[in-house]
């Protein structure tokens, strides 16, 4: 046994470099001077003091609220949608995962400049409706054609989780329920809810995780002024060229994210089990 | 004259009536052709080896399962027209199917939540049924985290505490130990007196069945091989597979001479048996507690003793004969090697039909 142990090595050398020496860095970068050198470094706490000014907190907050719009149209729509595949046949519902997961195959971008077209002013949707005398609607670079876009793009992430959870449920547990006198709604609400609660929570933790870390999407559904936590770090590190800001805002994104993960984990009913 | 009818008149109007039930799972008959009656207040035991179909007759009922032929009335009224949940039937499920979710308090309230009973009386009721099972003070207790025989006791008080017409039990006493498990069988069959409510219980453990039951059905391979009392059962096989199920026996062939006259091991014995046909093949059962141990000269068969076991309350023999081994139980010791004589008393006999398969 101990013999295989060596051969975990190669991955150790390589997490090291591709995860420990780039967190190192940010860390670095996010608590010194930009006019640092290697050898003269300065320490600062000004880019954490940075991001507490009402232009930087009004992106972080933008983002929780998208991020939470997103999640609950997800979760309103994918737990249905999982709900009915589960209740397919074996076979259709492989046929019914892999068109969910459909979309995943796709380039982001592609996707993306899609919804402009159907989206935009004179898209297609605007056309149709101009067609049927309604008129056209302002949809694109609104919070609407953002939310459409992440929630297009994240469904599969809420759906799968859900659907894996409902088709490894007991089943005896819904006789035992309708045994005991509960009827269809009673045995949803009061077993088979609580029952796909693991994965429900994990659809959350993910849509919401991916949704305020993401900035194509944002990017270009909702246009150049349209600023979320992730297309601020881009901004950061690509167009004002300020690492050490950029760093920061990672940081504290990261710490968001850990946060709330240990939340999760803590209200999922199958890690108290184990306790 | 025979127990079983005296038992019938105190028993009271049918509850269930299932006609010639049949069930398949794709090309597999699982049940062929159940006919059976079960009344108010019965305590009726399905008992048979492991596949024969126990569970699939409760899940029937309970409405789990469809029947692919035949009917099931609950007071003549057709049960496959009512959903499983306004059934008045309660099921202890063999697998337990405690909702992970729930406390144990909660587990057994469940069904009474879902009428909406008073708290009060719910509260009442879970801490009672929480204490017959001897399970007071768990109330909090997570039920995964419960042992086999405690999550077994959880099931049969929240199946209980809604006080069905019908309970059906799937072999609820299974993961119990065996003083646990005695008790438990004392508990159930008081409550079921006090309560009046009909059990439908299902064991593959003989004694169980016979110490418990008013009237066992034994099952093999889908179909009913005998209707009776714990007493008939044991004392009047209808057949080898019931006499070798329930107890030990020794079954030998032998040919029924005349009314009460039979003969086996070219000896004729004086039985309590007629009604069969002259000459006609039969076999016969004798259990080894009716088989007496005699001086070599007052024999009706003579042996050798070849085997010596301790069973506990007696001693398990193997007398040889010429013709074959005869397994006898009793308390008195012999020493292994020696001669000896076999009586039987007529009504220690018991006369069977061959089975045709
Ligand atoms: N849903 C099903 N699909 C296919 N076959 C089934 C199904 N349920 C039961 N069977 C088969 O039916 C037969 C009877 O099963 P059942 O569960 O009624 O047996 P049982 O008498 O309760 O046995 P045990 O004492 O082991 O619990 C078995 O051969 C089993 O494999
Ligand atoms: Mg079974």
């Amino acid at each position: 046994m101990k013999h295989f142990k060596k051969l975990i090595n190669p991955y150790i050398v390589w997490s090291f470099f591709l995860i420990v020496v780039p967190l190192f860095l940010i860390v670095l970068y996010s608590i010194t001077k930009g006019t640092s050198t290697l050898v003269n470094i300065t320490f600062t706490p000004e880019h954490f003091k940075k991001i507490f000014e009402p232009v930087y907190l009004n992106v972080f907050f933008k983002s929780l609220q998208l991020g939470i719009i997103t999640t609950i149209v997800c979760l309103t729509l994918g737990y249905p949608m999982a709900y009915i595949i589960s209740k397919a046949s074996e076979s259709v519902q492989g046929i019914l995962i892999l068109l969910v997961t459909i979309p995943m195959w796709i380039n982001t971008l592609l996707r993306t400049y899609a919804w402009i077209s159907l989206l935009s002013d004179n898209g297609l949707i605007n056309r149709l409706l101009s067609v049927m005398g309604i008129a056209p609607a302002h949809m694109m670079y609104t919070d609407f054609s953002v939310i459409m876009g992440l929630v297009c793009d994240l469904m599969p992430f809420m759906v799968i989780p859900i659907h894996t959870s409902l088709t490894k449920m007991d089943h005896s547990l819904v006789e035992a329920a309708a045994d005991l006198g509960a009827n269809k709604v009673q045995t949803f609400t009061k077993v088979i809810l609580k029952l796909s609660l693991p994965g429900v929570i994990s659809g959350i933790t993910m849509v919401f995780l991916l949704s305020i870390s993401t900035f194509v999407i944002p990017k270009l559904l909702g246009g150049a002024q349209y600023t979320l936590i992730g297309n601020l770090i881009e901004q950061q590190f690509i167009s004002i060229g300020d690492w050490n800001f950029g760093s920061a805002i990672s940081l504290i994104l990261a710490l968001i994210i850990i946060a709330l993960m240990r939340f999760m984990n803590k209200i999922d009913p199958d890690e108290k089990g184990g306790e | 004259m025979n127990p079983y009818y005296i038992k019938e008149k105190k028993v009271s109007n049918t509850i269930i009536e299932i006609k010639g039930l049949t069930k398949n799972f794709d090309d597999q008959q699982v049940l062929r052709g159940i006919d059976l009656n079960i009344h108010e207040n019965e305590f009726l035991t399905l008992l048979g080896p492991s596949g024969c179909g126990k569970t699939t007759i409760l899940r029937i009922i309970a409405g789990f399962e469809e029947p692919s032929q035949g009917e099931v009335l609950f007071s003549g009224e057709d049960l496959t027209k009512i959903p499983s949940y306004k059934r008045e039937v309660n099921t202890v499920f063999q697998k337990y199917s405690l909702f992970p979710f729930l406390n144990v308090y909660d587990n057994v309230a469940f069904g009474l939540n879902l009428k909406k009973v008073d708290k009060e009386i719910i509260h009442e009721k879970v801490t009672k049924m929480l204490g017959l099972v001897g399970l007071q003070g768990f109330e909090k207790r997570d039920v995964t985290l419960l042992s086999g025989g405690q999550q077994q006791r959880v099931a049969i008080a929240r199946a209980l505490v809604n006080e069905p017409k019908v309970l059906l039990l799937d072999e609820p006493l299974g993961a119990l130990d065996a003083k646990l498990r005695k008790e438990m069988q004392t508990e159930l069959k008081k409550i079921q007196q006090e309560v009046g409510i009909t059990f439908i219980f299902v064991t593959h453990d003989q004694e169980e069945a016979l110490s418990m039951s008013d009237t066992v059905v034994v099952l093999n391979d889908g179909v009913i091989q005998q209707i009776g009392t714990p007493i008939d059962i044991y004392n009047e096989p209808e057949n080898r597979f019931v006499a070798n199920f329930i107890g030990e026996s020794n079954i030998i062939e032998g040919t029924m001479l005349d009314d009460c006259l039979v003969k086996f091991d070219d000896v004729e014995f004086v039985c309590v048996d007629k009604g069969f046909k002259k000459n006609e093949e039969i076999e016969v059962v004798l259990r080894p507690e009716d088989i007496k141990i005699v001086d070599l000269k007052d024999g009706q068969l003579r042996g050798k003793v070849v085997s010596e076991v301790f069973k506990g309350v007696h001693y398990e023999y193997i007398v040889q004969t010429d013709k074959r081994d005869y397994k006898v139980h009793t308390t008195e010791f012999y020493n292994l090697g020696i001669e000896v004589g076999m009586r039987l008393d007529p009504d220690d006999i018991h006369v069977m039909y061959t089975m045709e398969y």
